[in-house]
């Protein structure tokens, strides 16, 4: 029996994805865990891992292809003593496999989990239940935790990552149904006539663009952002953050072990403020309020051709170096489009930082299901009056957007200020 | 309070030695309080004594029907209902020694009599108050006596009791319990039995095998009312087929007590009432949990309608009291009181045990023909909304059935349309009861019905009535 391969679902609540490209040719020899193909979502690159070995038999999907339904088989592998030519030429699986109740017996391979970025494992211990209940979802057993005797999947593992998905916040269910459509935009075609033919090249978009330009035009539409701006002092942050650094202990090279940035400090101070005004740690669901429990800051990352917002986790409890050091990592991992799902779903709010560009303030847009973003504007010298005289300090400008359905104006001031006091007295983050 | 135990159980039911052994094997400094016989009611009037008598019943029965079989019985087929009930005894005995073996071997302290909870980690043990029932099996050796125990951890698992309904109170002489229709002196001629649960109709069921005139009263549309209602119809058939007279949607209003006989007043649906005679009543209308006189009140336990609340795990609301067994609630069953003790133990040992999932405890009732389930009935599932599949098979088409000479059965299998979980099995047919469990372990593991059917079944048995079933829900039976 040929052995199918399927395309995985990323995230619970993935649907299609884009094969960007396939690493094996056909003919090739597979071997368990070698990198078959790369996997397009719309914000993260990955790749699908052999878990049988043979030979690469056929490629169903070719690489490019757009919107693959999860589940679909991509490509086939010839198993051990069988002709790889022959299953190439065999019949197709039917692309979407149909619950024939009668007949669908999972079989290993159409049940065993797509191993997703250097996750090996044989086998994942699931239920037969389970195991029914995630395929026809579409969702990776290997995403799931198991609570079942020595960690094995059950049914209510199955179902406690559905009803996680469905209940996350998602952009579509911002929308209020009874909402009038708004006006249609102009068309392509309209667009094009204002400019001269040939004096433009046309870049299609990609997933990422799609994804961002969606989910921007719901948080603009759907959401009523306020805007907040303060100015804060950093000459006692600038000290600070020069006496750490400068106490960072070197390796052989000379390289310090850390170099803590003002964002670094900046995430931290969002997150304690945030854990002080608990109120203001908040989603908007239509249904009910989710008060979070720890303070999830994601960061705004540029990348080529768009950007990402990867999200630290708990961050009241990270310190200065571990927080600096998870900002590498995600830098690193969301240019090469590496970036997990898991990565950045979710959290309470966001920084934004263009204060390396020289940008004073600007105002930035909620990142849905966050309620608030902090615009951070560039750490420059500037007069300030201290003590009735005029004086230099180090200040910097920042501008809290929020989400008035989650948190109102004294909320969202009570936020800033006590962000402001953390990042002017930072010796408090400290302890 | 050096010498406290570490657990301490109120109660040697089922629940109780079994978590007390299991308390033992964790290592805990163990003792279980016991006012009448070891093993409790299960024991000693249920569970066992009952198939003691079935067990006569059925072999009366069969002997009856020695010809089908190719056998002549030179003589008269008759019986004895002294030794009947004698050897019924004698097996209960056999247990409730048992039970003191393994108490014993385990190091599980015994205390005979009455607890009474005084205070927090405080049991003072009286001499029992309870008469004990006749007969009874000797107080075991090596036993502690009256006075007061500590104990960091007390677990109650004291039982039940039969419901009594004011006004038809069972008086041991015409008006019987479980534990007077267990030890008759003769088998009455008539005999009226109040309640068609299983208690009811094992009853109803021996009363008849042995000659006895039974009719049934039942308050319920259905008999066996917690069963699917295709099985307990299928089972109806079968009762009424032997003579047993059924009258459901029909409840006892009054009964008059005569020299040697009852006249019981019952009134159907439509409120016609007339008077039934018999020479005996059995009043089986369920079991009520032994909370009184247990000093439960003055701790603040919380108990909801007769059932002490429970976290799952036997936890109550008071810390270092524990509950487990009938007085935790229903299903009041003696593998589901035994399962719940061992859970109790070990949470609070610290282990992670399962939490007690109720939708698969099995169910069974030894009558003639046998009942068996678990999960949820077809009536059930759709009212959960479930878009269910479901699957027939009769013993007719079972080669061992028929060469076993038990042709009239029916095994009903319940899945989940959707997903193929399968959510409950139906069983009436000889042996069901033991075969249950199969469909138990395949809900524990979470099989769909693919795993179900591409199980091997044995051939000859009866366990293939269980695959088929299977096989009907998906449209793929074979023998029929």
């Amino acid at each position: 029996m040929p052995i199918d391969i399927l395309m995985p679902a990323l995230s619970p609540t993935m649907e299609k994805g884009n094969l960007s490209r396939w690493l094996k040719k056909e003919g090739d020899k597979i071997k368990p865990g070698d990198v078959l193909a790369e996997i397009e979502t719309d914000k993260a690159t990955m790749e699908v891992e052999a878990i049988d070995e043979g030979v690469l038999a056929k490629i169903v999907v070719p690489a490019g292809t757009a919107d693959v339904p999860v589940n679909n088989v991509i490509g086939l592998i010839a198993g051990e003593g069988e002709d790889a030519k022959s299953v190439a030429s065999g019949p197709l699986p039917s692309s979407e496999k149909t619950p024939d109740a009668a007949l669908a017996v999972p079989t290993a391979v159409s049940a065993a989990p797509i191993l997703l970025n250097g996750e090996r494992g044989p086998r994942v211990f699931a239920s037969p239940l389970a195991r029914r209940i995630a395929k026809e979802a579409g969702l990776a057993l290997a995403a799931i935790t198991g609570t079942g005797p020595h960690g094995r999947i059950i049914e209510r593992d199955v179902k406690a990552a559905l009803a996680r998905a469905a209940a996350a916040p998602r952009i579509q269910d911002l929308k209020a149904p009874s909402a009038p459509l708004p006006a249609p935009a102009p068309s392509d075609e309209l667009i094009r006539q204002n400019y001269a033919a040939g004096s433009f090249e046309e870049v299609p978009h990609d997933l990422m663009r799609k994804t961002i330009a969606r989910r921007l035009v719901e948080a603009a539409r759907t959401i009523p952002h306020f805007y907040l701006t303060a100015d804060c002092n950093l000459d006692a942050l600038m000290s600070l953050r020069e006496a750490i650094n400068a106490a960072a202990p070197k390796d052989k090279e000379g390289n310090p072990a850390y170099k803590i940035s003002v964002n670094d400090f900046i995430i931290k101070a969002l997150a304690l403020a945030l854990m002080r005004v608990p109120d203001a740690n908040a989603t908007w669901t239509e249904s009910a309020m989710l008060k979070h429990k720890h303070a999830d800051v994601g960061v705004a990352v540029a990348i080529p051709g768009g950007l990402i917002t990867p999200i630290i986790r708990a961050a009241e409890t990270k310190t200065l170096s571990v927080i600096s050091r998870e900002m590498k990592d995600f830098s690193a991992r969301a240019r090469a489009r590496k970036l997990l799902p898991e990565d950045y779903q979710g959290g309470s709010t966001a920084v934004s930082n263009l204060g390396m560009f020289g940008i004073k303030s600007f105002s930035a847009i909620i990142n849905p299901p966050q309620a608030t973003i902090l615009a951070v504007g560039a750490a420059e010298p500037r007069v300030i009056v201290k003590n009735g005289a005029p004086a230099i300090a180090t200040v910097m400008s920042v501008t809290l957007s929020c989400d008035h359905r989650a948190v109102d104006g004294v909320l969202g001031a009570e936020l800033l200020a006590t962000f402001k006091d953390l990042i002017e007295q930072p010796a408090g983050m400290l302890v | 309070m050096a010498d406290a135990y570490d657990i301490l159980v109120i109660g040697g039911g089922p629940g109780g030695y079994v978590a007390a052994i299991r308390a033992a094997q964790l290592g805990f400094k163990t003792a279980v309080v016991e006012r009448e016989h070891l093993g409790g009611i299960c024991l000693n009037w249920g569970c066992i004594p009952t198939k003691a008598l079935l067990r006569s019943a059925e072999i009366f029965h069969t002997l009856n029907h020695a010809k089908d079989y190719g056998l002549t019985v030179d003589g008269k087929i008759g019986f004895d209902p002294a030794t009947v009930v004698k050897r019924s005894r004698a097996i209960s005995a056999q247990l409730n020694n048992g039970v003191g073996f393994l108490l014993k071997k385990n190091k599980v302290d015994v205390i005979w009599g009455e607890a009474m909870i005084t205070k927090p980690g405080e049991v003072v043990v009286a001499a029992s108050k309870k008469p004990a029932m006749q007969p009874q099996t000797p107080i075991p050796k090596g036993i502690l006596g009256a006075g007061t125990y500590f104990a960091k951890n007390i677990i109650a698992a004291t039982g039940a009791r039969p419901r009594v309904i004011s006004g038809i109170e069972p008086d041991g002489k015409l008006i019987w319990t479980y534990f007077e229709a267990m030890v008759p002196e003769k088998f009455p001629k008539s005999l009226i039995v109040m309640g068609s649960g299983a208690i009811g109709i094992e009853f109803a069921s021996f009363y008849r095998s042995m000659g006895t005139q039974v009719t049934v009263v039942e308050i319920l549309p259905q008999i066996l009312p917690v069963e699917d209602a295709e099985i307990a119809a299928h089972a109806r058939k079968r009762f009424e087929k032997q003579g047993i007279e059924i009258l459901t949607s029909t409840k006892v209003t009054k009964v008059e007590k005569k020299p040697d006989g009852v006249a019981a007043t019952i009134e159907d649906a439509n409120g016609v009432a007339r008077t039934l005679e018999a020479e005996r009543m059995i009043s089986a209308v369920g079991v009520v949990g032994n909370v009184e006189n247990l000093g439960f009140e003055a701790l603040g336990l919380k108990i909801e309608h007769g059932i002490i609340a429970t976290d799952g795990r036997g936890r109550t609301n008071v810390p270092g009291l524990y509950a487990i067994g009938d007085v935790a609630g229903p299903p009041m069953l003696a593998h589901k009181a035994e399962h719940e003790g061992v859970i109790c133990v070990e949470a609070i040992k610290g282990l992670d045990p399962h939490p007690l999932d109720k939708t698969m405890i099995p169910g069974c009732t030894y009558c003639n023909p046998q009942v068996a389930s678990v999960g949820l009935t077809e009536a059930k599932a759709k009212e959960l909304g479930f878009d269910v599949r479901i699957g027939r098979f009769p013993f007719i088409g079972n080669g061992k059935a028929i060469a076993l000479g038990e042709p009239d059965g029916l095994v009903k299998t319940i899945f989940d349309a959707k997903t193929g979980k399968l959510l409950g099995a139906h069983m009436v047919g000889a042996e069901v009861t033991e075969q249950i469990q199969g469909f138990v372990i395949a809900m524990n593991c979470e099989t769909t019905e693919a795993e179900l059917i591409n199980s091997i079944f044995p051939h000859p048995t009866l366990s293939e009535t269980m695959h088929e079933s299977v096989l009907d829900a998906y449209g793929r039976v074979i023998h029929m």
